[in-house]
C-alpha cells in the first residue's frame, strides 16, 4: 500500500494487498472442497445401501452400457487435462492459447454433460425413471448431482473466460481460472470414483 | 396454491387466525413507523446492504432474540397443555406442530444465530483483523439464515406447520404420512438456512487461519476464536450430511422418489442415520463456543490468565472430533446390534473427559483469583452446576443399556435441555452481556439482569427436574395429554410453573434492554470490564474498520500485558496512519436470499413457475457478482483521524 499515501484515494490496489486477498480466496475453495467431498461422501453411501434395492424393477447390470461410460469417463478425464494445459499457458502469459484451451475445455464439458443427460432420457424411455426403485432413486441422484456440478462449473468457466477478456490476465482473474480448474480436476475425482463405484461395480456382477 | 391457502386459513384453529391478523397488523405497523420516521434510506444504507461484520452479527442476534420468544411461546403453550391430565387447551395436531416448531426452531434459528452473532462480533477484534475474509460471502450467510427462518416461521399461518418432530424421520415425514405442505417448509428453510451455516464456517476458517495481526501465532490466540475455529471445522464436515438427508427427503416428497419410503425399496434407517452425522456434532457446534466465551469471562472476572490454555486447546479439539463419531447413540434401540452399541457408547462417554479437563480448568482459574460477580459470571457459575449434571444424566443416557430404559421418555427431554439451555443459551448469554458494552456502546443494567438470572436459573430447575421423575415414572416425550391415573399430574403442574418462572425470567431481559438504551452506563473507555484479548483495546461501539493502526502481538492476553507494562501504544508500531481498504456495501446478498426464498416458496406448494424463477434468480445474483468489478473503497487518513478523535 506504499504508493497510496496521503488524501488521494485510489482503486488501485496494491500487488502485495492482492496476493494476500487471492490466497484467502484459494484456501477457502479448499475448504469449500473438504466439505462438498463430505457431501458426495454421504450420497456415495447411500447409494450402495440401497444399489441392490430394485424392488425387481431394472439392475445396474441391465442398465449400464460400457462403451457409453467409457466414453464419458475419457471425455472428462481429457477435459481435466486440457484445463490444466489452460492454466499452464496463463502462468507462461499466452492469452491466445489459454482461451483456446479453456474453450477446448468447456466444449468437451459440454459434450460429457449431453452423453449424460441423453443416458437419463434413453433409461426413463425404459421405464428406469427414479421413482421406479430405491436403486434408481440413489442412482440418479449420485450422478445426476455429479452431472449438475458439472453444468455449474461449465457456467462458471465462461463466466471467467469474459472476465478473462475483460480484463486479461491479472491476479483476480488468475485465482479465478486457478480455482475453477481446482473445481474441474475435483469433479474429475469425483467421476472416477462413480465410475468404479457405481459403473464398474454394476456391470461386474 | 392460492385457494389452498385461504381454505387454510379459513379452517385454521383460532389462534392461528388470530396470529394471522396480528402479523398483518405488526407489518403494516413496522411499514407505517419506517415511512413516518423516513427510516427506509437508513435501513437501507446502514443495515439491508451492509457487508460490516459487526452489523452482520447485531442482525444475527436481534434475530436470534426474537426467534427465542417464539421458541419460548411455543414451550409455554406446551408446558400449558401439559400442567392438567385430560386438558384439551391444544389438540393433538397443534400440540404435534408446536413440539415439531419449538424444537427446530430452538436450535436452528436460535442457538445457531446466537454463536453466529457472537463469531461476527468478536472474531475479528480478538485477532487484530478489520474484517472477516469474505465480507460479501459473509452477509449472504446471514440472509439466506434470515429468509430460510422467515420461511419456516411461514408455515404457521400459510399452510401449516411442519408437525413430525424436529428430527423429522421417515416414514412419519414422507408424503403418504404427512400430505401437507409443513414438512415441506422444514425442508427447504433449514436446506436454505444450512448452505448459509456452511458458508460462514468456511469465511471463519480462513479469516482465523489467515487474518491474525503480527505476532499473534495460533497458540497466542485468544481461547474463544480457538473454539470458533473448532466449531466451524464442524460445521464443515456435519453440514453437508445434514444437506443430503434434507434434500433427498425433499426430491421423496417432491419428485417421488424413494430413498426413504416403505415401498420400492426405501430404507428409512438411512435418513436415520445421515440426521445424525449432523445432529448430534450440531450439538457440539453449538457448545463449543460457548466454552470458549466462559474461559473469557472466567478470565477476565478472576482477573487471572487461564489454567492450562495448552489443554484447554487440545480438548477442543478432542471434543470436536470424538463428537463426530458418536451419532448412533441416538438411536441405540433401532437394531444396530451389541457391537456397534457398545463402540458408540464407549465414544460417547469418552467426550466427558475432555470436557472434563476444561472444567477443572476454569475452576483452577477462579481459585484465588479476584472474582467479580457480573452478569457475565453469574452465568458462567451457574453453568457448571448445570452442565454437571447434565454431564451425568448424558453418560446415563450413553450407555446403552440404560438408553433402553429411558428412550423416548422424558429423561431425555430433561437431560437435553439441561445440556442445551445450562449450556448453549447460558453460555450465549453469558456472552451477550460480556460483549453488549462493545456493540452498543452501553452496559445493561446489573440490577434487572439479576432478576432475570434468578427467575431463570430458579425456573430452569423447578421445569426440568421434575421431569427426569416423569420419566422414570413412564411418561413419554411427545404426548399431548395423560389420564389422571397415571399420577403425572403434580410433577407435571410444578414442571409447568417453573416454564412461567423462566418466561418471566425472559421478560426481565427485554426489560433490561429497554430500560439500559435509556439509563444504561455508558461505556467511554472502550474497556469496561478491564478486559484482556485486543477487543478491548478498541473504542466502543468501534469504528467500522476496527483498527486505525494493525496491532502487533506480544503474547497471549495481549491487551492485559501491554496495560500491566504500561505500553498500550506498543501495539501499533508506528504512529503513522496510513489509509485504509474497505469493502463497499452490495444489495446483492439480500436479492440472493430473496431468490432463495421465492424458490422455496414455490416447492413448498410444488408451484414449479415459481421456483424456477427463484432459482433463475439466484443464478443471475452469482453471475452478476462474478462479473462485477468491486474493488472496494479507501477511507482516506483525513477521515480516520476524525474518526479516532471523536
Ligand atoms: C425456555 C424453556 C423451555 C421449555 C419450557 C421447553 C419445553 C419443552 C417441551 C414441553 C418440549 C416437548 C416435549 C414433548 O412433548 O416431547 C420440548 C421439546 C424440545 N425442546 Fe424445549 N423448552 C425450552 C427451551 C428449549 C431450548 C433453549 C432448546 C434448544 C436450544 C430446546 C430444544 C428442544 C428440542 C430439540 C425439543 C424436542 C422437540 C421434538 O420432540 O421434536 N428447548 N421443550
Ligand atoms: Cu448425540
Amino acid at each position: 500500500m506504499a504508493e497510496v499515501t496521503g488524501s488521494p484515494i485510489s482503486n488501485q490496489q496494491s500487488f502485495e494487498h492482492g496476493m494476500e486477498e487471492e490466497e484467502k480466496h484459494i484456501l477457502g475453495f479448499w475448504i469449500f472442497l473438504a466439505s462438498d467431498l463430505v457431501l458426495f461422501a454421504c450420497l456415495f453411501a447411500t447409494y450402495l445401501v440401497l444399489r441392490t434395492h430394485t424392488d425387481g424393477g431394472p439392475t445396474e447390470a441391465q442398465l449400464f452400457d460400457i462403451p457409453m461410460f467409457t466414453l464419458e469417463t475419457f471425455i472428462l478425464l481429457t477435459s481435466s487435462f486440457t484445463c490444466g494445459l489452460a492454466v499452464r499457458e496463463m502462468r507462461n502469459g499466452h492469452f491466445g492459447r489459454l482461451m483456446g484451451w479453456l474453450a477446448v475445455t468447456v466444449l468437451l464439458g459440454l459434450a460429457f454433460v449431453g452423453i449424460e443427460v441423453n443416458e437419463f432420457i434413453t433409461y426413463s424411455l425404459e421405464g428406469a425413471t427414479m421413482q421406479r426403485s430405491a436403486f434408481l432413486s440413489g442412482f440418479f441422484t449420485l450422478v445426476g448431482t455429479h452431472g449438475l456440478h458439472v453444468s455449474l462449473g461449465i457456467v462458471w468457466m465462461i463466466s471467467v473466460g469474459i472476465q478473462l477478456i475483460r480484463d486479461r490476465i491479472q491476479p483476480t482473474t488468475a485465482r479465478k481460472l486457478f480455482n475453477a480448474g481446482l473445481y474441474w480436476h475435483f469433479l474429475d475425482v469425483v467421476w472416477v470414483m462413480i465410475f468404479t463405484v457405481v459403473y464398474l461395480m454394476g456391470v461386474m456382477k | 396454491m392460492f385457494n389452498q391457502l385461504v381454505g387454510y386459513l379459513r379452517e385454521a384453529d383460532p389462534l392461528i387466525q388470530m396470529s394471522a391478523v396480528a402479523i398483518v397488523f405488526t407489518l403494516i405497523g413496522i411499514v407505517a413507523a419506517l415511512t413516518y420516521y423516513r427510516k427506509w434510506g437508513w435501513l437501507w444504507r446502514e443495515w439491508i446492504t451492509t457487508v460490516d461484520h459487526k452489523k452482520i452479527g447485531i442482525m444475527y442476534l436481534i434475530c436470534a432474540l426474537l426467534m427465542l420468544f417464539r421458541g419460548g411461546v411455543d414451550a409455554l403453550l406446551m408446558r400449558t397443555q401439559l400442567a392438567f391430565p385430560g386438558m384439551n387447551f391444544l389438540d393433538a395436531q397443534h400440540y404435534n406442530e408446536i413440539f415439531t416448531t419449538h424444537g427446530t426452531i430452538m436450535i436452528l434459528f436460535v442457538a445457531m444465530p446466537l454463536l453466529f452473532a457472537m463469531m461476527n462480533i468478536v472474531v475479528p477484534l480478538q485477532i487484530g483483523a478489520r474484517d472477516v475474509a469474505f465480507p460479501f460471502l459473509n452477509a449472504v450467510s446471514f440472509w439466506l439464515f434470515f429468509f430460510g427462518a422467515l420461511l419456516f416461521n411461514l408455515s404457521f399461518v400459510l399452510g401449516g406447520s411442519p408437525d413430525a418432530g424436529w428430527v423429522s424421520y421417515p416414514p412419519l415425514a414422507e408424503l403418504s404420512h404427512s400430505p401437507g405442505p409443513g414438512i415441506n417448509y422444514y425442508v427447504l428453510s433449514l436446506q436454505i438456512s444450512g448452505i448459509g451455516s456452511i458458508a460462514t464456517g468456511i469465511n471463519f476458517i480462513v479469516t482465523i487461519l489467515k487474518m491474525r495481526a503480527p505476532g499473534m501465532t495460533l497458540m497466542r490466540m485468544p481461547l474463544f476464536t480457538w473454539s470458533v475455529l473448532a466449531s466451524c471445522i464442524v460445521i464443515i464436515f456435519a453440514f453437508p450430511a445434514f444437506t443430503v438427508a434434507l434434500a433427498l427427503l425433499g426430491l421423496d416428497r417432491i419428485a417421488g422418489t424413494h430413498f426413504f419410503t416403505m415401498q420400492h425399496g426405501g430404507n428409512p434407517m438411512m435418513y436415520v442415520n445421515l440426521f445424525w452425522i449432523w445432529g448430534h456434532p450440531e450439538v457440539y457446534i453449538a457448545i463449543l463456543p460457548v466454552y470458549g466465551i466462559f474461559s473469557e469471562v472466567v478470565s477476565t472476572f478472576s482477573r487471572k490468565t487461564i489454567f492450562g490454555y495448552k489443554s484447554m486447546v487440545i480438548s477442543l479439539m478432542l471434543i470436536s472430533v470424538i463428537g463426530y463419531f458418536v451419532w448412533v447413540h441416538h438411536f441405540f434401540t433401532m437394531g444396530a446390534g451389541p457391537g456397534v452399541n457398545s463402540f458408540f457408547s464407549v465414544a460417547s462417554m469418552a467426550v466427558g473427559i475432555p470436557t472434563g479437563v476444561k472444567v477443572f480448568n476454569w475452576l483452577f482459574t477462579m481459585f484465588r483469583g479476584r472474582i467479580r460477580l457480573t452478569l457475565p459470571m453469574l452465568w458462567t457459575l451457574a453453568f457448571i452446576p448445570c452442565f454437571a449434571i447434565g454431564g451425568a444424566t448424558g453418560v446415563m443416557l450413553a450407555a446403552a443399556p440404560g438408553d433402553y430404559q429411558f428412550h423416548n421418555s422424558y429423561v431425555v427431554i430433561a437431560h437435553f435441555h439441561q445440556t442445551l439451555i445450562g449450556g448453549a443459551v447460558f453460555g450465549l448469554l453469558a456472552g451477550m452481556y460480556y460483549w453488549w458494552p462493545k456493540m452498543f456502546g452501553f452496559k445493561l443494567n446489573e440490577t434487572l439482569g439479576k432478576w432475570a438470572f434468578w427467575f431463570f436459573n430458579i425456573g430452569f430447575y423447578v421445569c426440568f427436574m421434575p421431569q427426569y421423575a416423569l420419566g422414570l415414572m413412564g411418561m413419554t416425550r411427545r404426548v399431548y395429554t395423560y389420564p389422571a391415573e397415571t399420577g403425572w399430574g403434580t410433577l407435571n403442574f410444578v414442571s409447568t410453573i417453573g416454564a412461567y418462572l423462566m418466561g418471566i425470567g425472559f421478560l426481565f431481559i427485554v426489560v433490561q434492554v429497554l430500560y439500559s438504551i435509556r439509563y444504561g452506563e455508558r461505556d467511554t473507555t472502550g474497556d469496561p470490564w478491564d478486559g484482556r484479548t485486543l477487543e478491548w483495546s478498541l473504542p466502543s461501539p468501534v469504528p467500522h474498520y476496527n483498527f486505525a493502526q494493525i496491532p502487533t502481538v506480544h503474547g497471549r492476553d495481549a491487551w492485559w500485558e501491554m496495560k500491566q507494562q504500561r505500553k498500550e501504544d506498543s501495539l501499533f508500531s508506528t504512529k503513522e496512519l496510513k489509509p485504509i481498504h474497505m469493502p463497499n456495501n452490495s444489495a446483492l446478498p439480500f436479492f440472493m436470499g430473496l431468490a432463495f426464498f421465492v424458490a422455496g416458496f414455490g416447492l413448498v406448494f410444488n408451484q414449479f413457475m415459481i421456483a424456477t424463477v427463484g432459482l433463475i434468480g439466484v443464478v443471475v445474483c452469482m453471475l452478476w457478482r462474478s462479473l462485477e468489478k468491486d474493488t472496494g473503497h479507501w477511507i482516506s487518513v483525513d477521515e480516520i483521524k476524525q474518526m479516532e478523535a471523536s
